[in-house]
């Protein structure tokens, strides 16, 4: 099974994980226009290829990691400095 | 129930060498082979409509151009062969028991061209109504099946809810006992529903529309649309560039790269389905089995093997590899709804793309920018709607305006909220 590393848990099975999504930036409500807002909702990154994004470690320390992965391949990038 | 009769294009394909029962023994008797079912062409500078994708979509669209409507200077592009994408890898499951009563009707439409397919292509694409049945494991899945058979009914549409002893009189091999983890409450029973040889339907639509003039361009990679003034001028293939100002986007899995060529932003994001299938075994499974609970749709084919088909995985991904979990889990669910499968083994499995939308809706129609169309977003229920698919395209671009029985799946309903809320029957486990 694919793995992701966990900092926290080190190398675990992906199906512990909850997929979040490429990281983007939630506009404030308060100030954006209605254009951006949809923007927001709706229109989601599909990159082929390389991508940063975050995962949730649900079944595991419940906490937020980012991880580098190629969509194409499925294979995950290693941070700088990490071991595997 | 009586359902009205098709309309028929106005125009038949003149098939050169028409497929029939004195063809097929002479044939035999005389071992001649068979001519090609298509042609290979040079590609031109220009064509009026050139398509991205020749799959189920792509191809009926070009199909229905020519025969609704006497547009033949068409051509079909694909980077790899006809039909390899997600025409080649679902689950060739036919239905139209949505939710929506604008999901309801297109898919309608949909079956009632796959009905009469096999006449009108002169290809026999093995349409076999067999009746679907989707279980339901609690109350609230029993909720949603009353209220889609409600939804269904109102439509035309034959869809009821059904309890667990008539469920083992129509799939006995069914556990209908009630101390298991996932007892059978009841079911939503849809007759009109089927399969169909998902091949047969791609080849059929592609010799029809080849007869009728159109070209189709296997191994022809579409690597950037022209666009000049928010206009479509043109098309860049590793074939060469053509000229054109109509172009439409009918791929699934690439639907956001072709799209993002033309400058268009779409709201759908490609995550995998895996499918797998057994050895053959004698018919005993006459009705297709779907549970959401489960994730799981079980049907047999007519060579007998058992087609099984899932959810999609639960992260976006472009890599069509299969994955042993995948496996283990569906062996694992299948058996909880026919625990007497247990001695069957597995022959193959495999995955597909599917392009998912916010609103497990289509989207079809024009975009932006003017002559660039999309056909595109069919997460897991694109196959059920090629025929329609096609057919409300060639219409939108002969006739310059969306008919009506597309309307409600524009790319503009996310920048006015009117989404098409279909995940409650879309397909399993979402």
């Amino acid at each position: 099974m694919m793995q992701l590393s966990c900092p926290w848990c080190g190398p675990r099975n992906v199906n512990e994980f909850h997929h979040d999504g490429p990281l983007h930036h939630r506009p404030d409500p308060t100030a954006t226009t209605v254009e951006e807002w949809r923007h927001y909702l709706y229109i989601r990154e599909n990159p082929h290829g390389v991508v940063e994004e975050r995962w949730y470690h649900a079944a595991g320390c419940r906490k937020f990691l980012v991880v580098t992965r190629d969509t194409r391949t499925n294979t995950v990038i290693p941070a700088e400095g990490e071991s595997r | 129930m009586t359902r009205p009769d098709n309309p028929q294009p106005s125009f038949r394909p003149p098939l050169l060498r028409r497929y029939s029962a004195a063809h097929l023994a002479a044939r035999g008797l005389t071992q001649r082979r068979w001519p090609r079912s298509w042609r290979d062409h040079d590609l031109d500078s220009r064509y009026d409509v050139v398509i991205i994708g020749a799959g189920l979509h792509g191809l009926a669209t070009a199909y229905y151009l020519a025969a609704n409507h006497g547009i033949t200077n068409v051509a079909v592009v694909d980077k790899g062969y006809m039909g390899g994408g997600g025409s080649g890898r679902n689950t060739a499951i036919l239905r139209s028991n949505y939710l929506t009563p604008e999901g309801v009707r297109f898919y309608d439409r949909s079956l009632r061209l796959y009905e009469d397919l096999a006449a009108e292509l002169n290809y026999n694409v093995m349409f076999s109504r067999q009746g679907h049945l989707t279980l339901a494991h609690n109350d609230g899945a029993l909720r949603t099946m009353r209220w889609r058979a409600e939804v269904n009914k109102v439509q035309g549409i034959d869809s009821e809810v059904i309890d667990p002893r008539q469920i083992k009189e129509l799939v006995p091999h069914l556990d209908t006992s009630t101390d298991t983890r996932y007892p059978i409450l009841g079911g939503l029973y849809h007759p009109p529903g089927g399969t169909i040889r998902h091949d047969a339907v791609v080849w059929g639509y592609a010799r029809a529309a080849d007869h009728l003039g159109v070209q189709v361009h296997q191994n022809t990679e579409v690597t950037g649309i022209d666009v000049t003034d928010g206009k479509v001028t043109g098309v860049e293939t590793t074939r060469g560039d053509i000229a054109t100002g109509t172009v439409i986007n009918c791929t699934a899995g690439w639907s956001t790269i072709i799209s993002e060529m033309a400058g268009v932003e779409m709201p759908v994001t490609t995550s995998p389905l895996q499918a797998a299938v057994t050895e053959p075994v004698k018919p005993f499974l006459h009705t297709v089995v779907v549970s959401g609970t489960l994730h799981v749709y079980v049907s047999q084919t007519d060579r007998g093997e058992l087609v099984f088909g899932a959810s999609v995985d639960p992260f976006t991904s472009f890599s069509t590899r299969g994955s042993l979990a995948f496996a283990e889990g569906l062996a694992g669910n299948v058996l909880k709804l026919m625990p007497a499968l247990s001695g069957m083994r597995l022959l193959r499995q495999w995955a597909g793309l599917c392009d998912m939308t916010p609103d497990y809706s289509p989207i079809m129609g024009p975009t932006g920018v003017d002559g660039f169309l999309v056909d595109v977003g069919w997460g897991t229920y694109g196959f059920k709607a090629g025929p329609v698919a096609g057919e409300a395209m060639a219409d939108t671009v002969a006739s310059g305006r969306v008919p009506e029985i597309i309307a409600d799946f524009g790319l503009d309903r996310f920048s006015s909220g009117r989404l098409v809320g279909e995940k409650g029957a879309a397909a399993v486990g979402h």
